[in-house]
């Protein structure tokens, strides 16, 4: 069984179309990323899939409606819907017994576990906690709920380097085992490329990239090609150029990576440099399609 | 615990073997108690009330004996009402401090998860917004009546007690005191007078509070007195009635005169006399309820739908 399965999804605010006809099909044991700029519709396609916004079109998580069926569901999903959404009130011991007293898969021993190797003490409220800290916290507490879905939604936002570094670190090292699966979004890109087994794109409200990593590594490449040959790599119809310090990078899809080492060198793109050159060029075109 | 909902053996404990259906007592459970961690004044606040009651009353003692000598002199009907008089009191201002208590809770409840986003948190559990809604609204309905119950007896035996020392020390008899005041009778007129007034009559009155709560972005308290204003110069204008604002003043004030006789007795009397009947048969309670319900559905339908602010 798929975990998420979306057909023709769509999600409008008054004139605004948050979410455009979205397609999505996430089999079991992936992580999948969700990027886009900002008001791409990534936040309202992870509501819909929480169960958190209505929505037209066709949508199973784990084989339930989210909306009709959000408690039900949250008994095999859990998410991170942005930094700092614990109450400010909580204390550390409360919030664990709270979600030991409503979660039925929550291994409360798991989470104080986690919390050892943090500086968080049980008779702390989360108002005396750094930012970094509370993420710990939350990120404590979704780990010690044995879930079949986990969806992150920016949730290392301002955080700093070391925390965020650490927070993705136990993520994979204590919570996923491949019958997981975890959806993330982040501006941060960089920092989860090695993390991810799949990537998607979106852009206003349409998925304009839809990939796995392997897939992602053998159609892709970057060029930083040799000043003499930049017209013959033109040729081979880049899909992006950009210039750096002087010389010309070119990323292709799908062109033969022999032919491509006698232009320069060749090396995988970076998702953020993917990312620029798909979605970049899109609002290039719209842009030149209003003129 | 969870009842074991088959023979596993106890070793498998760790891995927590979940029936099919979790109770739905366990989550409304620990909503509630999730309200009393967050919501401290719902038991502080009459607590400090019924400290301020006794400090006052302690320094009401230097007149105690004389006052008991001058009660004395008047005949016993009028003693009792005057020997009841303090103890009333404290049972209003305790009852009081619960109504207020609940209004500022109610208007909270549905507003400040969402104002501090902390409804994000609550919504990945797997709680309803039914049992969320249900457990705020079980606040001023049962816990708050529950617990100015029980604090009333005590504040109201503590004064008995404190007196009856105060009058044996100063050579006063305090028999009158045990004679007329019948504690465990006003302890069961106070409960009652609780049950039909504060919880059944004033139940849409806390229902619409967390209706707005559920629905108003900010100004709760706004929302929830200006359309009743609204109303009331619509139709005193068009109409020139005053036909709702007589129903809202039955609404918060009336109730008692269905439950008991002798309106304007003070509802711990032990003079007057219970017609729960009278009140089972009243359209007003059942109209309220069915208003309530109205409400709080609409409530939950709000929760469903609202994210954070």
């Amino acid at each position: 069984m798929a975990c998420i399965e979306a057909r023709g999804l769509r999600r409008a605010f008054g004139t605004t179309v948050a979410v455009d006809g979205v397609d999505l099909h996430v089999e079991e044991g992936r992580i999948v990323g969700l990027i886009g700029p900002n008001g791409a519709g990534k936040t309202t396609a992870l509501n819909a899939i929480l169960g958190l916004t209505q929505y037209q079109g066709e949508l199973k998580v784990l084989g339930r409606d989210p909306w009709t069926e959000r408690d039900q569901l949250m008994r095999d999903v859990c998410f991170i819907a942005d930094v700092a959404v614990l109450p400010r009130w909580i204390r550390v011991s409360q919030a664990l017994d709270y979600v030991a007293g409503v979660h039925p898969r929550f291994d409360r021993a798991k989470a104080e576990g986690f919390l050892l190797k943090t500086t968080i003490r049980n008779t702390n409220k989360v108002r005396e906690l750094s930012k970094g800290m509370v993420a710990q916290l939350h990120l404590a507490l979704v780990m010690a709920i044995d879930a079949k879905l986990l969806v992150l939604d920016e949730p290392t936002l301002g955080l700093d380097i070391l925390y965020r570094k650490q927070f993705y670190d136990s993520l994979l090292n204590d919570y996923f085992d491949r019958t997981r699966t975890i959806v993330v979004t982040t501006h941060q890109v960089e920092e989860i490329q090695d993390v991810l087994t799949d990537v998607m794109f979106i852009n206003r409200g349409r998925i304009v990239l839809n990939c796995s990593m392997e897939e992602f590594e053998s159609r892709y490449a970057e060029v930083t090609v040799n000043p003499a040959q930049v017209a013959a790599a033109r040729a081979l119809r880049p899909m992006h150029e950009r210039q750096v310090f002087g010389r010309s990078i070119l990323l292709f899809d799908r062109v033969d990576r022999e032919q491509l080492s006698n232009l320069g060198e060749v090396r995988t793109p970076s998702i953020a440099d993917l990312f620029v050159a798909v979605v970049g060029n899109q609002s290039g075109q719209a842009q030149g399609a209003a003129k | 615990m969870n009842t074991p909902s088959n023979a596993m053996p106890e070793s498998f404990d760790a891995q927590r073997v979940v029936p099919a259906s979790l109770s739905v007592t366990r989550p409304m459970y620990w909503s509630v108690r999730r309200e009393l961690w967050e919501n401290r004044s719902i038991y502080i606040a009459p607590l400090v009330a019924a400290a301020v009651i006794l400090f006052g009353f302690l320094i009401s003692m230097i007149h105690l004996p004389n006052k008991m000598r001058a009660t004395l002199a008047l005949d016993p009907a009028n003693q009792h009402e005057a020997l009841a008089v303090p103890y009333d009191a404290a049972a209003g201002l305790l009852m009081g401090t619960a109504l207020l208590v609940g209004v500022f809770y109610c208007l909270d409840a549905l507003h400040g998860e969402r104002r501090d986003r902390s409804i994000l948190f609550w919504k990945s559990l797997p709680v309803s917004d039914l049992t969320t809604v249900l457990s705020k609204a079980s606040i001023p309905l049962m816990v708050l009546p529950l617990f100015t119950f029980a604090i009333t007896v005590v504040t109201q035996w503590i004064m008995l007690l404190l007196s009856t020392v105060v009058l044996l020390m100063s050579g006063v008899s305090a028999a009158p005191l045990w004679t007329h005041l019948s504690l465990f009778q006003m302890s069961l007129l106070l409960f009652y007078h609780l049950l039909t007034v504060h919880v059944l009559w004033h139940a849409p009155i806390y229902a619409w509070l967390l209706l707005v709560s559920a629905w108003a972005r900010r100004a709760a308290f706004l929302w929830a007195a200006l359309p009743l204003v609204a109303i009331y110069i619509v139709e005193k204008i068009a109409f020139n009635t005053s036909y709702f604002i007589a129903m809202l003043e039955h609404r918060l004030s009336g109730g008692g005169a269905e439950a008991i006789t002798a309106p304007n007795s003070f509802p711990m009397d032990p003079m007057t006399h219970l017609t729960p009947g009278n009140f089972l048969g009243s359209p007003g309670l059942w109209i309220g309820l069915a208003v309530a319900a109205a409400f709080l559905a609409a409530a939950v339908r709000l929760r469903r739908n609202q994210g954070p602010i």
